[in-house]
């Protein structure tokens, strides 16, 4: 076990972490405000990538830059999948605000289904190959450990929790966001629109887990359309990790869990990679339920 | 004004729906021969179909609303939170055509040649139909028993379990490994598979006895993916993604049967289990732990803090639910003679959920109604079998919106005040009220 394996796995780690991060925002962001699990969020994801891969096919025709394709692919991807997002509260989860909190669980399940299906029938259920448009990056051409596509996964989330951050912190929005997730009766009583903060928050998300699609998919080099739901799951299941709610504690819990994976697929065995998640997961909830940085939540009667 | 206002909104609405759609709907790339596929035809269709769609939509949420608010008119205090309550069941008001009621079915003049009927058509099947026909139907009943063992835990605990296709697979590969390596037979290997099950399902409901709703649900879709992995990479054991073959039928008292005596055979078993599986869960409902599970349901705190033991109650439901999974899977396993991992994935277990959920939580003849729909309708309507899950994921949404407490929604056991005042409705509930399904 030389000492490059090991950086191999960190960065592998590390790039899987981020992309769960992407994804981890917006579960952590809708259960904050809505308290639902919000399973088609992994669907959004794998619609943005097919999106991109289509409007990359299109665009080809006309003979512009690869970069500037994959830039004009990416944001049509991006807004569409905001667009989905925005559709399916809507239509499956708005209806079931005052519900029981099962019947939205449901629900869920059931737009995850009916997204997947609808990818698969409406495209292929083969696995498609997704151009690697990541452009190289110069200064790590004569180091091997990390990779170019690594590097920008990196940066562009980076680039995408600041701004969040800064958005949350300090906008209207962000500010009625905060304010819904802690009380929404209260933040309705304070003049906040509550269903259109909900609204923003889906559109916030989809858009972050769109970027999270496209960058993966573009390192990965291939797609179909079940790319989502384990993604999806294994996201929420770092939101879990880092405290659900959390904005920071979905970023932290993701890179713990991408790290775990790595690490756990590269010493122990990769047959079992997807297995470390679960079992991180069922270990966080019977020792830490309200996750690394949540609070312990009191249940009211 | 109104009607225009309306036809507006649902145009742009359908414009919303093609532009949202056209790049999967419309374009196809094909990556081979790198040429793009542009399917217009498409574009209209989906515009034609969500314009449709909308005024459907409207109208079912008006429809929905409408009854909600006659409800609060009434002054019922114990409107469920769902809307549910208020809705009558479509066999209510299919009966109440034939000027019957719900009470008409229980009487003994109604009852007795009606279940005869119902029996005759069963135990004749088999031997009036083809063998495909058979097939078919055990497996539909294979799924009614899942289906009953699912609504223990998801009808009257109200706990979503994501991972109930786990227990079908320890019960399917109880079965066939003990067959495989001990030649164990099929009655011996049946209680055996319910035991794992339970045991299995003991040891999952361990760790969550503390969790609720979400949580609950992402854990056994944990654990459902870990037994299936677990089954895959355990290939010393399980023979991995290839899977168990030549599993033994059941046998009966060692005689030769051939093929169609057997499948024959097989479905007289099943149907003798989905008999016994409706008599025990039904005895359970009322039965002082399925109270217990109901109370738990509703409201966790004021069920301890009446006395009920959650966590035992919550291990009893796990482990019943179990139970019947086992049951259903070395039926299965005895079914196909083969058996591999794949059968058991996520999605199993949200067709069962599925199945559930359309017939109506907690409602016996509603699930029973389910699980025959889910299986039986897309072996029949073979256009539609591509479309299968998109159908389902869309029936769970549409559900839960407008339905929720499913095709047979659950009634509550009443209790009569002085009939003979009564006019109109057979029963009028006091106290906990005539609420559905949780």
């Amino acid at each position: 076990m030389d000492f490059e394996f090991f950086v191999n796995l960190l960065f592998s780690g590390l790039t899987r972490g981020s992309i769960y991060a992407l994804l981890a925002l917006g579960y952590t962001m809708v259960y904050g405000i809505v308290k639902l699990i919000n399973f088609a969020h992994g669907e959004v994801y794998m619609i943005g990538a097919f999106t991109t891969l289509i409007m990359v096919s299109v665009l080809t025709i006309l003979n512009l830059p690869i970069l500037a394709i994959a830039v004009i692919a990416a944001l049509v991807a991006i807004v569409w999948s905001a667009g989905y997002g925005y559709t399916l509260d809507k239509i499956a989860y708005k209806p079931l605000r005052e519900a029981p909190r099962l019947s939205a669980l449901i629900s869920a399940i059931g737009m995850s289904l009916f997204l997947q299906n609808y990818v698969r029938l409406a495209q292929t259920s083969d696995f498609l190959p997704f151009p690697r448009f990541l452009p190289t990056v110069r200064f790590l051409d004569n180091y091997d450990g990390l990779s170019s596509s690594q590097f920008i996964i990196f940066t562009t989330t980076t680039v995408v929790m600041v701004i969040l951050t800064i958005f949350i912190k300090f906008t209207r929005v962000g500010k009625s966001m905060r304010a819904a997730a802690q009380d929404r009766m209260m933040a309705t009583l304070t003049g906040v629109n509550v269903n259109k903060t909900i609204s923003v928050t889906f559109l916030i998300g989809s858009v972050t887990a769109a970027i999270g699609g496209i960058l993966i998919s573009a390192h990965v080099g291939q797609i179909n359309f079940y790319i989502g739901f384990l993604a999806g799951i294994k996201a929420f299941v770092a939101a879990v990790l880092g405290g659900i709610g959390s904005i920071p504690g979905a970023v932290l819990g993701s890179f713990v869990l991408g790290l775990t994976e790595s690490f756990g697929a590269g010493y122990i065995s990769s047959d079992y990679e997807d297995v470390f998640a679960f079992i991180i997961l069922v270990l966080i909830l019977i020792f830490r339920p309200s996750g690394i940085l949540g609070k312990p939540a009191a249940q009211k009667v | 004004m109104e009607v225009l206002k309306e036809l507006r909104k649902s145009l742009l609405l359908a414009l919303w729906f093609v532009v949202l759609t056209f790049p999967i709907m419309v374009i196809r790339v094909n990556t081979i021969t790198d040429t793009i596929e542009w399917r217009w035809e498409r574009a209209i269709l989906m515009a034609v179909g969500s314009f449709v769609g909308s005024f459907l939509w409207k109208f079912l949420l008006a429809r929905q609303e409408a009854r909600k608010s006659r409800q609060t008119a009434k002054g019922s205090s114990e409107a469920s939170d769902d809307g549910a309550s208020a809705q009558k069941s479509l066999t209510e008001r299919l009966l109440a055509r034939l000027g019957w009621t719900r009470d008409t079915l229980r009487e003994k003049k109604v009852a007795i040649p009606a279940l005869a009927i119902l029996g005759a058509i069963v135990i004749v099947f088999p031997f009036v139909t083809s063998i495909y026909q058979s097939n078919i139907m055990i497996s539909a009943l294979i799924y009614v028993i899942l289906a009953l063992g699912l609504n223990v835990v998801l009808g009257l605990g109200n706990m979503l379990h994501l991972g109930f296709a786990a227990f079908y697979a320890i019960g399917a590969y109880t079965y066939g490994l003990l067959n495989h390596y001990f030649g164990v037979g099929f009655w011996i290997a049946l209680p055996l598979g319910a035991a794992a099950s339970a045991i299995a399902g003991i040891l999952l409901a361990i760790p969550v006895l503390r969790l609720r709703g979400d949580y609950l649900a992402i854990v056994t879709l944990a654990f459902g993916e870990i037994i299936r992995l677990l089954l895959v990479n355990l290939s010393g054991i399980t023979m991995g993604p290839s899977g168990v073959k030549s599993i033994s039928r059941p046998g009966l008292f060692g005689l030769d049967l051939s093929y169609t005596q057997a499948i024959t055979y097989t479905y007289f078993i099943c149907l003798a289990l989905v008999i016994f599986t409706v008599f025990i869960v039904h005895r359970l409902e009322n039965s002082r732990i399925g109270r217990q599970l109901v109370a738990m349901g509703e409201d966790d705190i004021a069920a301890r803090a009446m006395g009920v033991n959650t966590s035992r109650a919550k291990l009893t439901a796990f482990a019943l639910g179990a139970v019947w999974a086992g049951i259903a899977g070395v039926l299965f396993a005895a079914k196909t003679t083969f058996i591999n991992p794949d059968s058991f994935k996520v999605w199993d277990s949200v067709l069962i959920l599925c199945m559930v959920v359309l017939g109506g939580m907690a409602s016996i003849p509603g699930v029973i109604a389910g699980a025959l729909i889910l299986i039986l309708l897309p072996e029949y309507l073979r256009v539609f079998s591509d479309y299968r899950l998109l159908i389902f994921g869309a029936v769970l949404v549409i559900m839960m919106v407008f339905r929720p407490g499913g095709m047979i929604p659950k009634r509550r056991k009443a209790y009569k005040l002085r009939p003979e005042e009564l006019q109109g409705s057979a029963a009028v509930p006091v106290g906990g009220g005539e609420g559905d399904a949780p």
